[in-house]
């Protein structure tokens, strides 16, 4: 585990991603003590200032100050980024595994999940939105379905080689009922390819959940989110840049140091996939 | 075997009757097993030899009923099974649930390839612990003692420490070891081996071999010991039974077999044999040129009219090309009487034999 790790972060900028989600990460939880400032408190007199002592990243159009809206935002996109990978990596990971292996669920599990995918990422998540309300829970559940497919297929292929390999015959001759085969045996052999692809989808759901607040489909604006925040503001981004300038930044900072850990992760685990599968 | 043997008097472990085993392709129906009949008394070894795609792997598959999950196969014939309490089971009728039942825990299997039959994501402990926790609900704990105790027994040193290794931190003979451990952690009455030497090279197979001889005494259990090295038959089986292009064509106890090859196929099989010993003015060709039977094993798709040999028998006449021959007790030596089957037109004239003991 150690030398892995070692290994992962002989790259400098895999260690640099690395360690910018772990300072987005601390920020964002230890937001109420750092931040000295309610995300939502108004201070009319001071809106629209500029970084300053008592604003670190200035304050927006309500003089709320941007620091600990960012701060605060992080946990709500975080979250949802998070409740999105896992939920689409379960549900992902379930139908890919009953599909390859099930050969007769196969065409028809593979079809519907083409469907799925061959629509818009964007379009069919503010679809969902719009049909189950903008809430916390509803982006979620949207981007969940729109990421599903993803995993999916790659689950399914890699359970398409697995499935063929000895050790598959082989605990099927001593007496391993079929569930067991696809939970304990064909399971954790894929565990590679899915925690790769959990790392893209975390910075892609960073994404999207900043588009749907950007487009008012996302989460309600009442809450901070790195989204909400961009939109919420962006017709005063020619009086005072900052406000939108940092939650961009938080976005990209975060979605770029994703993707790049992600791009490790992967380097790092081919190989081995390739000698192992 | 047909019921009249002298073998009755034992009941054997595994009496396989009329088995056969088609697949059914995009070019056809291949049949790749076809009237397989043989028998295992307990304790006792039988071996299955014939070259590759003579069926022998798909007749161990078939016993285990492991064909049918991803090929369209269309098994038939009978294999009577004897479990523990002494009860006949027809391996290819039982539900699925009973025959789960059987599988690792009365009748296990050792696989060709060690290098790919364990699960490189877990320890060697886990993989042959699942094996006592599925069969005897044994505890993790319990499980895990008696995966030491296997690991032991198979000879693996410092078994403590290797019950927590991955597959990948072991060598292709290390890893065979630990398959048969896994195979035999529920002391299985009946362990059927596809090839469990041919990945391995030849001094590990030596170690492999006595090993399992030795489990075999210890244990009083039988194997159908699938190979094609008949070297390896002469030293560890009891009865053999030769395959071509998926049937039989010869099954004797092994002495006969080595000493008096009825069947073309075998005598063929036997001459193929590198042989340092085998000298004298009668041998065909130089006596330092290794022998090959002619031809190749004929398409499965379009076997030959009568018997799939005759293309490549030394000895075929018109009556081989007329219909399959059927398997018939020897009837030439009344001694070699009861065990002996041949499926072979010259059966009752039988050849000018150069194996013949002089």
């Amino acid at each position: 585990m150690k030398a892995t790790l070692a290994k992962l972060f002989r790259r400098r900028i895999v260690l640099a991603a690395a360690l910018m989600l772990l300072a987005v990460a601390v920020v964002s939880m230890a937001a109420p003590w750092i931040t000295g400032h309610d995300p939502n408190d108004t201070a009319v007199l001071q809106r629209l200032s500029a970084p300053s002592a008592e604003h670190l990243l200035g304050a927006d159009e309500l003089g709320r100050d941007v620091f600990a809206r960012i701060a605060f935002g992080g946990r709500y996109s975080l979250s949802i980024a998070a409740l999105t990978a896992t939920g689409a990596i379960a549900a992902g990971a379930l139908l890919g595994l009953v599909a390859g292996f099930f050969r007769r669920l196969d065409a028809p599990l593979m079809r519907i999940v083409d469907a799925m995918m061959s629509l818009p990422d964007i379009l069919l998540a503010i679809s969902l939105v719009a049909i189950l309300g903008p809430s916390l829970l509803n982006v979620v559940l949207a981007l969940v379905l729109v990421y599903t497919p993803r995993v999916a297929r790659v689950v399914r292929a890699s359970t398409l080689v697995v499935r063929e390999l000895l050790f598959v015959e082989a605990a099927r001759a001593v007496g391993v009922p079929t569930w067991r085969i696809l939970w304990r045996h064909i399971l954790p052999n894929l565990w590679s390819p899915i925690l790769v692809q959990a790392s893209f989808i975390f910075a892609y759901a960073i994404l999207a959940e900043a588009a749907l607040s950007f487009l008012g489909v996302g989460v309600p604006p009442e809450i901070p989110t790195w989204g909400t925040m961009v939109a919420g503001s962006q017709q005063y981004a020619h009086q005072a840049l900052w406000i939108v300038l940092f939650p961009g930044l938080a976005i990209i900072l975060t979605a770029l140091s994703l993707q790049l850990l992600g791009d490790g992760v992967r380097d790092l685990l081919d190989p081995r996939l390739k000698k192992n599968l | 075997m047909p019921a009249t043997t002298p073998q009755d008097a034992i009941r054997p472990r595994l009496k396989v009757e009329h088995l056969s085993a088609s697949f059914h392709t995009d070019e056809g129906v291949v049949p790749a097993v076809a009237d397989v009949s043989f028998g295992i008394a307990p304790g006792q070894t039988t071996a299955l030899v014939g070259e590759s795609g003579s069926g022998k792997s798909v007749t161990s598959l078939a016993l285990m009923r492991l064909l049918s999950r991803n090929a369209r196969a269309r098994v038939a014939g009978q294999a009577w099974f004897v479990d523990r309490k002494g009860q006949s089971l027809d391996l290819l009728a039982v539900p699925e649930k009973t025959m789960r039942g059987l599988r690792g825990n009365e009748i296990a299997m050792i696989f060709q390839e060690p290098m790919t039959s364990l699960n490189p994501v877990f320890t060697m402990g886990e993989q042959i612990a699942e094996s006592v926790r599925l069969h005897r609900g044994a505890t993790h704990a319990a499980a895990l003692a008696q995966a030491k105790r296997m690991l032991e027994l198979v000879e693996i040193p410092a078994a403590a420490q290797r019950l927590h290794e991955y597959p990948h931190q072991l060598s292709g003979g290390m890893r065979q070891r630990v398959m048969i451990a896994l195979a035999m952690a529920c002391e299985p009455t009946l362990l059927i081996a596809d090839e469990p030497t041919t990945a391995l090279d030849v001094t590990i197979q030596a170690q492999i071999l006595e090993l399992m001889r030795r489990l075999q005494a210890q244990t009083g259990m039988s194997i159908l010991f699938i190979t094609h090295n008949l070297g390896v038959v002469a030293h560890h089986a009891d009865d053999v039974a030769v395959m071509y292009a998926g049937r039989i064509v010869e099954s004797a106890p092994v002495r006969e077999l080595f000493a008096q090859p009825q069947h073309p196929y075998t005598q063929g099989l036997l001459d193929c044999l590198p042989a340092r010993h085998r000298d004298g003015p009668n041998e065909a060709g130089s006596p330092r040129r290794l022998r090959a039977i002619r031809g190749q094993v004929a398409s499965p798709l379009s076997p030959p009219p009568g018997c799939a040999f005759a293309p490549r028998c030394d000895h075929a006449s018109a009556a081989c090309t007329s219909g399959m021959p059927e398997l018939l007790a020897d009837e030439a030596g009344a001694g070699l009487a009861s065990r002996r089957f041949t499926r072979c037109v010259l059966r009752q004239a039988p050849l000018a034999m150069e194996h013949a003991p002089a």
